[in-house]
């Protein structure tokens, strides 16, 4: 059989250094050269049951990009890329592709063996072609017939992406995002060295070429109401984000040095502090950091914090190795760079100095115990095991809840039980009528894709509607 | 990209700008403010909308210099562009007819005053306002505010106008006279405001107060600008910001003004340097 010949592991990715790249802010994966990617496409078996497929959120044809990639048809490759997924560089980059596609990969479920690494040569693909973007057939656009207007409220993955597709409908389509750039997350969360933001830049620029206007500095709920856009608009999509950090509201969280990982990360990414003086945004970074959580959020701030000059950037988290939703990608990653994991551990409260600066983490181990409502066992205390570890920065990565600046001046809307918006899962429709929702702002904080993936169902659903419109 | 219209120096240190910012100046109402970024790699800081011109789409930021991006903002002239103006954000100011308000303006704070000040009396509120400062000269927009208040009342530390002293000696004296306040507001320096509210607590007098932490996005994405207000965590951004002032933890909030200090020096250092002002 065939499949036996099959190298047992992926095909190895240059990447930077450890000892060097905790030191900078490039990317810490190179990309594979030509030879590697058609290296790492023969390892896809071309099966017939393709369950790479039905793990992706959003379809994409894998073994059909992998099979011209094979046959150095990179044109055609981007091409199936593209038709399913208008941000692969992003998505090659930050898919948790371990519990999606590659998770399923039928390579994967052999003895011994590693899945294709699609991400990686999405990645690949989607790279090379923005090297040749003369061979990316322009768009054709309808300009003179519009279908009708559509206003898109944040311009993240979920907002970018219903935009663009409705753009290729035929759409007019505006959106409004409330920062003083485009991207949502993938430009004030997730850090240079694992999503350049030239690369999220040019992603967001070809969008814009379809025809999709963009307005910045524009907070829906405060410089334009709901009720403005839907007597301008015949439809609005509604892609916020998740948006609101979450603290644990222990003893001394408002000293001087704890942050949320959503201030510490825009500090970083979207401000560009860690080019202060170049730029004017300061950040604080002590010599010891502690960052609380553990998931991508949690990643990215504590390796931040060494690129930053921290001698010891830790992690603690209140459950185990086995429960981190970090992606695994990062976790190695932190792991080579020297990230110190400390599980089984909660924070109970900061401990001040007579300066109001956080100087150390007072501390509970935990064990776990019965399966709580996530189906993960819950944490709970050991009694008397408190112990304390110093630290001049603290980061908590705990989680998010819904922005409300919107949402308050928009009361119509209909809210779940956990305060974000309540949309149809299969169209985005909201309880108003023409109002579309979707991304981390209905699903509480998730993945780009899934955010993605929320917008292409929402295109579909949007065009159904206004067709269906126009006719009666 | 936000034109500026009008600029002018007022006081030392001081100045009064108009920008073209038509989106805001159709929504803003008293007591909000706006996040601006001078330019590309600039800082995002709040400044309240000290007035606001709907039909025309301008708006007005009076601010000080104090650091790098007020310095900068300061050497802009007119026809020169804002990168980025954006708002109105916070929760307007509980703005109704209250009876008699007390109006309390310290430093630059007199400016983030006017336009609540201005809306109360429009509501038909009797408005005492008291503004004071160091000496005279420093107590920006007398005249304007004299013209939306039934007394205006001046105090400075050196006595060159009104009375000798502080904001707080003339809140005792108009209560000592008999005078009959609903509500107070008190914006201007952290100090000020945490001693007008304490001495508003003597006399019985609710108030409300304006705070200005350290701010990023303005828009409750970040935490920044967290201030615990009657033991809860609160964005200032969002859930303010005005407050009772009550139930501000002042001490806290001065020491989070701190928290970049000396960062604070390096930038401005830098800049002073480049503009050969150093
Ligand atoms: C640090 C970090 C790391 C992450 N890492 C990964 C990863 O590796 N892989 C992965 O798949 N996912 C990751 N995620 C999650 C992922 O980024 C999100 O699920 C995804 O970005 C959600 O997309 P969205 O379009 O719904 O919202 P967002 O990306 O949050 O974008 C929302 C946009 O709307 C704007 N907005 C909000 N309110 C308004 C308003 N009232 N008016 C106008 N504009 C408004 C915001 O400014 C923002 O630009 C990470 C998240 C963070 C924070
Ligand atoms: S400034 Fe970021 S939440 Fe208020």
């Amino acid at each position: 059989m065939m499949a036996l010949n099959i190298p047992k592991n992926k095909t190895p990715i240059a990447e930077q250094e450890p000892e060097i790249r905790n030191h900078n802010f490039k990317e810490v994966v190179l990309g594979y050269t030509l030879e590697e990617a058609i290296t790492e496409s023969n390892r896809c078996l071309q099966c017939l049951t393709h369950p790479c497929v039905a793990g992706c959120p959003v379809s994409i044809d894998i073994p059909g990009f992998i099979l011209s990639l094979r046959k150095n048809d990179l044109g055609e490759s981007i091409k199936i890329l593209k038709s399913y997924n208008n941000l692969p560089a992003v998505c090659g980059r930050v898919c948790p592709q371990e519990s999606q596609c590659e998770g399923k990969c039928t390579v994967g479920l052999m003895k011994d063996h590693e899945p294709v690494a699609i991400g990686k040569l999405e990645r690949f693909v989607a790279d090379w072609a923005a090297s040749h973007e003369e061979i990316e057939e322009s768009p054709q656009l309808v300009e003179s017939e519009t279908k009708g207007k559509v206003a898109v409220i944040g311009a993240g993955p979920s907002g970018l992406t219903v935009a663009a597709d409705l753009a290729k409908r035929g759409y007019k389509v505006k959106i409004f995002e409330a920062l003083h750039e485009p991207g949502g997350v993938l430009i004030y969360g997730i850090p240079e060295f694992r999503l350049p933001k030239t690369i999220v830049k040019r992603e967001i620029r070809a969008i814009e070429e379809l025809g999709v206007e963009l307005e910045k500095d524009v907070v829906v709920g405060k410089t334009l109401t709901p009720e403005e856009l839907k007597d301008e608009y015949d439809a609005i999509y509604i892609g916020t984000g998740a948006g609101t950090p979450r603290f644990m509201n222990i003893p001394g969280t408002n000293l001087n040095g704890v942050y949320s990982a959503s201030e510490f990360l825009t500090r970083i990414n979207l401000m560009h502090a860690y080019e202060f003086p170049k730029y004017d945004t300061p950040i604080r970074i002590g010599k010891r950091v502690v960052v609380v959580g553990a998931g991508n959020v949690a990643m990215d701030g504590s390796r931040s914090a060494l690129r930053l000059g921290a001698e010891k950037s830790m992690i603690i988290y209140r459950r185990s190795e086995k429960e981190m939703p970090a992606r695994i990608e990062e976790y190695h990653h932190a792991m080579e760079e020297g990230i110190e994991f400390h599980w089984l551990t909660n924070p109970i409260e900061y401990i001040g100095d007579e300066n109001g600066n956080v100087k150390s983490v007072r501390c509970l181990k935990m064990e776990l115990g019965e399966p709580d409502a996530s189906g993960r066992r819950r944490p709970v205390p050991i009694e008397g095991s408190e112990f304390t570890i110093e630290a001049d920065t603290v980061i908590e990565a705990i989680g998010q809840t819904s922005n409300k600046v919107l949402l308050s001046a928009f009361p119509e809307l209909k809210l779940n039980k956990r305060g974000y918006i309540e949309a149809n899962s299969e169209t985005s429709a909201t309880s108003v009528e023409g109002v579309y929702a979707g991304g981390d702002i209905v699903t509480g904080a998730a993945t780009v894709i899934l955010a993605m993936g929320a917008g292409k169902k929402s295109a579909q659903a949007i065009d159904e509607y206004l067709g269906s419109k126009k006719k009666a | 990209m936000f034109e500026i219209l009008e600029k002018k120096q007022i006081v030392p240190k001081e100045y009064d700008m108009w920008v073209k910012a038509p989106r805001v100046a159709s929504h803003v109402k008293p007591g909000q403010f706006v996040v601006v970024r001078t330019d590309e790699k600039g800082e995002r800081i709040p400044l309240t909308v000290a007035d606001f011109n709907r039909e025309d789409g301008r708006i007005r930021l009076i601010f000080q210099t104090v650091g790098k991006s007020t310095y900068e903002m300061s050497k802009m002239n007119v026809g020169d562009f804002l990168a980025d103006v954006v708002g109105p954000l916070g929760t307007p100011s509980e703005v109704k007819k209250h009876g008699t308000v007390l109006m309390i303006g310290g430093g630059v704070g007199i400016a983030a005053l006017f336009p609540v000040l201005k809306e109360l009396k429009k509501l038909g509120n009797k408005v005492i306002t008291i503004l004071g400062g160091r000496t005279s000269d420093l107590v920006i927009m007398k005249d304007e505010c004299a013209e939306y208040s039934d007394e205006l009342i001046i105090t400075t530390d050196d006595g060159t106008a009104g009375i000798k002293g502080v904001v707080t000696d003339g809140m005792k004296m108009l209560v000592e006279r008999g005078e009959h306040v609903d509500y107070a507001w008190a914006i201007g320096p952290t100090i000020m405001m945490k001693f007008a509210a304490l001495t508003a607590k003597d006399l019985n007098i609710p108030i409300w107060v304006s705070l200005n932490p350290i701010m990023v996005d303005g828009t409750g994405m970040c935490g920044a600008c967290r201030v615990t207000v009657n033991g809860n965590i609160k964005f200032a951004c969002v859930d303010g910001p005005e407050f009772d002032g009550h139930d501000v933890a002042w001490s806290e909030l001065m020491t989070r003004l701190k928290q970049y200090k000396d960062q604070e020096k390096i930038s401005l250092e830098k800049y002073l340097t480049e503009v050969g002002e150093m």
